[in-house]
């Protein structure tokens, strides 16, 4: 009875091989720190779809095993985690990675143990050069931005202004901006900064006001400085059409900035923040539901788009470990690449060999705020 | 028998902790950390011959760890110089930096450098940060390879990539531990830790006191730098968290809760406040709470330090 009991602990530990096959999936995610408004909803994702998982059966009847660390944003530390996961937790596959930063240090661990690894950071870095053992789920930044300027376009505006956050989110994005404008025949008249910390960005929206034949405004950036700037945008009475990221497509935005602020304030975002609203026969229309009822009841809060990052990677991930009927990361990794047509709640993926982020502009719906509700722009 | 120095004593520890720490690793996970643990360590001793000899306190060593990080990443690219060289410039640079920062203020009194040095550190991470085009911005950027661990395999010693950092590491650890001792009992370290124990009394005897302050800062700056440049190599990639204000507190931090009289006592903390966070992973989010708790402890009933601490009371010396 007693060694039992020992055992038992000792298994609990993890201090003994359990006997048990199990597939046992590792992530590094910032779960505290800077980035936590992201990393916090992706392990409640991860936790919750895991243990769903596990209910109906696991994968082939075989437990997966979520063991995840908070990196807490810091490089550093995620390239430990990463490196602890392989090493020591022997896991077969890594999500994570919820900065960039956090994304380039596990990357290169992953590679080197040749572990399947999907990021679930925005930037394009992490998957252009192709990396044989490196995905991601979210879109680029360059990807909102062409999804901006095509809404633009068809609009029949021409002179764009923009004032970005100096955040790795909103620098990255202002970069991947003005290096497509041109090919939407768009011109840059204003652009303009602001510190993530700043608490007014009044300053800079009047320039932006009294530039000559400034016809929409777009920006990029995290966190609480966009609420900050649609507020001043509304204060400073601006009617230009007012373009937001995807960093902010969730309902915390809204609530912020004010719904009588954001009102017509027009973002990429994903078929999660309008899933209530997407007509049947909508692809995304079940996944996208199903995952936000089952998340706002297990945390009681609402739904993000990025927890659905995670959602998608975990998909992704479980996907490929079926149909490889095998946890070899080689296997797992070659059945990752040949997903074709999955549909998450981002997007629909397919890999290819040359692209490991899977999804097309149509991926995102220019979605505009409307009595503080989100709408889908057609 | 001869009896053994102080010295001797402690890098013979050192090279015994280094050589047999693997023979009791259950996993290669444990090279890395051992690693951590060896670039923190060659940063607080740079700590220990600021504060513990000359009795200085620096709140932005990290802006150094900073300049030695972005120098290897920077230097082989758009310098082309190796990235063994990188060390060597970015360890110059911070040389240099800490010469500039160090003059004015090391002829004051008091806690001027603590503030100077927290402005250069914050300073670092700005420019670190908004230079996107040359230093990659708050993503950071990628490091290239240092290149001798394939030149060890061309010679016939494979080492792993964890294995590699965790002797190279701990190399360079113990060269800057046996310099900070050599430094202790040199006229210099006896002259530093006069004017420790008594500035007025230091300067009566002839010792330049803003001198010999500011050779220590520089030193110590030095020793931030080559961390700094170890971790980034080490890492393949850096971004600015490495000249963040948290990591000036951190070094700190770990020399204080060791004993920043000794360097065995400031590697002996490097070691704690790297171990801490893996076996707290449970309690992550308390991990700050309890390294707090620990620091306040340490610090009412260990005044001079854990290590310090702790071997007196094993020889039975209570005060």
């Amino acid at each position: 009875m007693k060694t039992t009991t020992a055992l038992a602990t000792l298994m609990a530990l993890g201090l003994t091989t359990p006997a048990l096959a199990e597939i046992r999936i590792g992530a590094s995610i910032s779960a505290t720190g800077p980035a936590a408004f992201l990393g916090d909803p992706q392990v409640k994702t991860l936790e919750m779809l895991v243990e769903a998982l596990n209910a109906a059966g696991g994968i082939d009847g075989e437990e997966v095993t979520l063991i995840h660390y908070d990196d807490g944003g810091d490089p550093n530390k995620a390239r430990t985690f990463a490196t602890r996961l392989i090493e020591d937790d022997e896991v077969v596959a890594i999500i994570g990675g919820t900065t960039t930063g956090a994304t380039m240090s596990i990357l290169s661990v992953a590679e080197d143990a040749e572990i399947p690894f999907i990021s679930l950071a925005g930037a394009i870095e992490i998957i252009d050069p192709v990396r044989p053992f490196t995905f991601k789920t979210p879109h680029t930044d360059r990807m909102a931005c062409q999804k901006i300027f095509e809404d633009i376009q068809a609009r029949g505006f021409t002179n764009v202004a923009m004032i970005s956050g100096t955040d790795g989110f909103g620098a990255s994005m202002q970069a991947q901006c003005k290096a497509v404008i041109g090919d939407y025949g768009l011109t840059l008249v204003a652009d303009e900064s602001y510190n993530p910390t700043d608490a007014d960005m009044t300053a800079q929206l009047t320039k932006i006001r009294n530039t000559e034949g400034v016809e929409a405004l777009i920006n990029p950036g995290f966190g609480q400085g966009p609420s900050i700037v649609t507020r001043n945008y509304a204060q400073l009475g601006l009617e230009i059409p007012f373009y937001q990221s995807h960093g902010v497509a969730s309902n915390g935005f809204i609530d912020l900035a004010g719904a009588d602020a954001a009102e017509g304030v027009r973002l990429p975002g994903t078929a999660l923040l309008v899933a209530d609203i997407l007509p049947e026969g909508d692809a995304q229309r079940d996944i996208a539901l199903a995952y936000k009822t089952a998340f706002e009841e297990a945390t009681g809060t609402p739904v993000s788009t990025f927890g659905g990052y995670a959602h998608d990677a975990f998909l992704i991930l479980t996907d490929a470990i079926a149909r490889a009927g095998s946890t070899e990361p080689q296997a797992i990794r070659d059945a990752i690449e040949q997903t074709t047509g999955l549909v998450g709640t981002t997007g629909t993926y397919t890999f290819t060999p040359d692209d490991h982020l899977g999804l097309d502009l149509s991926a995102f719906r220019m979605l505009e705020i409307q009595s503080g509700a989100w709408t889908t722009v057609e | 028998m001869m009896k053994l120095t102080p010295k001797s004593a402690t890098l013979i520890v050192l090279v015994a902790l280094i050589a047999l720490s693997p023979l009791l690793f259950p996993s290669n996970f444990y090279y890395r950390v051992g690693a951590l643990i060896f670039v923190n360590a060659i940063a607080v001793t740079g700590i220990v011959i600021l504060t513990g000899y000359a009795g200085q306190v620096s709140l932005g060593h990290a802006g150094f760890a900073g300049i030695g990080a972005y120098a290897c990443a920077l230097a082989p690219v758009h310098l082309g110089v190796p990235p063994a060289l990188a060390v060597v410039l970015g360890a110059v640079l911070s040389g240099v930096l800490a010469y500039l920062v160090g003059r004015p203020i090391l002829r004051l009194h008091g806690y001027y450098l603590g503030v100077a040095t927290l402005g250069f550190g914050i300073l670092v991470t700005m420019v670190l940060t908004n230079e996107r085009a040359l230093t990659g911005g708050p993503d950071g950027i990628e490091v290239p390879d240092l290149g001798l661990r394939g030149l060890l395999g061309d010679l016939g010693l494979s080492l792993s990539n964890g294995q590699f950092w965790y002797f190279f590491s701990g190399l360079c650890m113990l060269i800057g531990a046996w310099i900070a001792l050599n430094l202790y009992d040199s006229p210099t370290g006896r002259a530093l830790r006069a004017l420790h124990g008594s500035e007025v009394a230091a300067r009566t005897v002839g010792i330049d006191v803003a001198r010999l302050k500011l050779r220590a800062f520089v030193i110590s700056a030095v020793y931030a730098s080559v961390s700094g440049s170890l971790l980034a190599l080490q890492n393949r990639f850096v971004t600015p968290d490495v000249a963040g204000f948290m990591h000036s507190i951190e070094m700190v931090t770990m020399a204080v809760l060791g004993g920043v009289g000794s360097v065995l006592g400031a590697i002996f903390g490097a070691a704690i406040l790297t171990l801490l966070p893996q076996v707290l992973t449970v309690f992550a989010e308390y991990e700050q709470m309890v390294l707090g708790l620990v620091m306040i402890l340490v610090m009412i009933f260990l005044r001079e330090g854990l290590l310090p601490s702790i071997l007196k009371k094993l020889r039975g010396k209570d005060e």
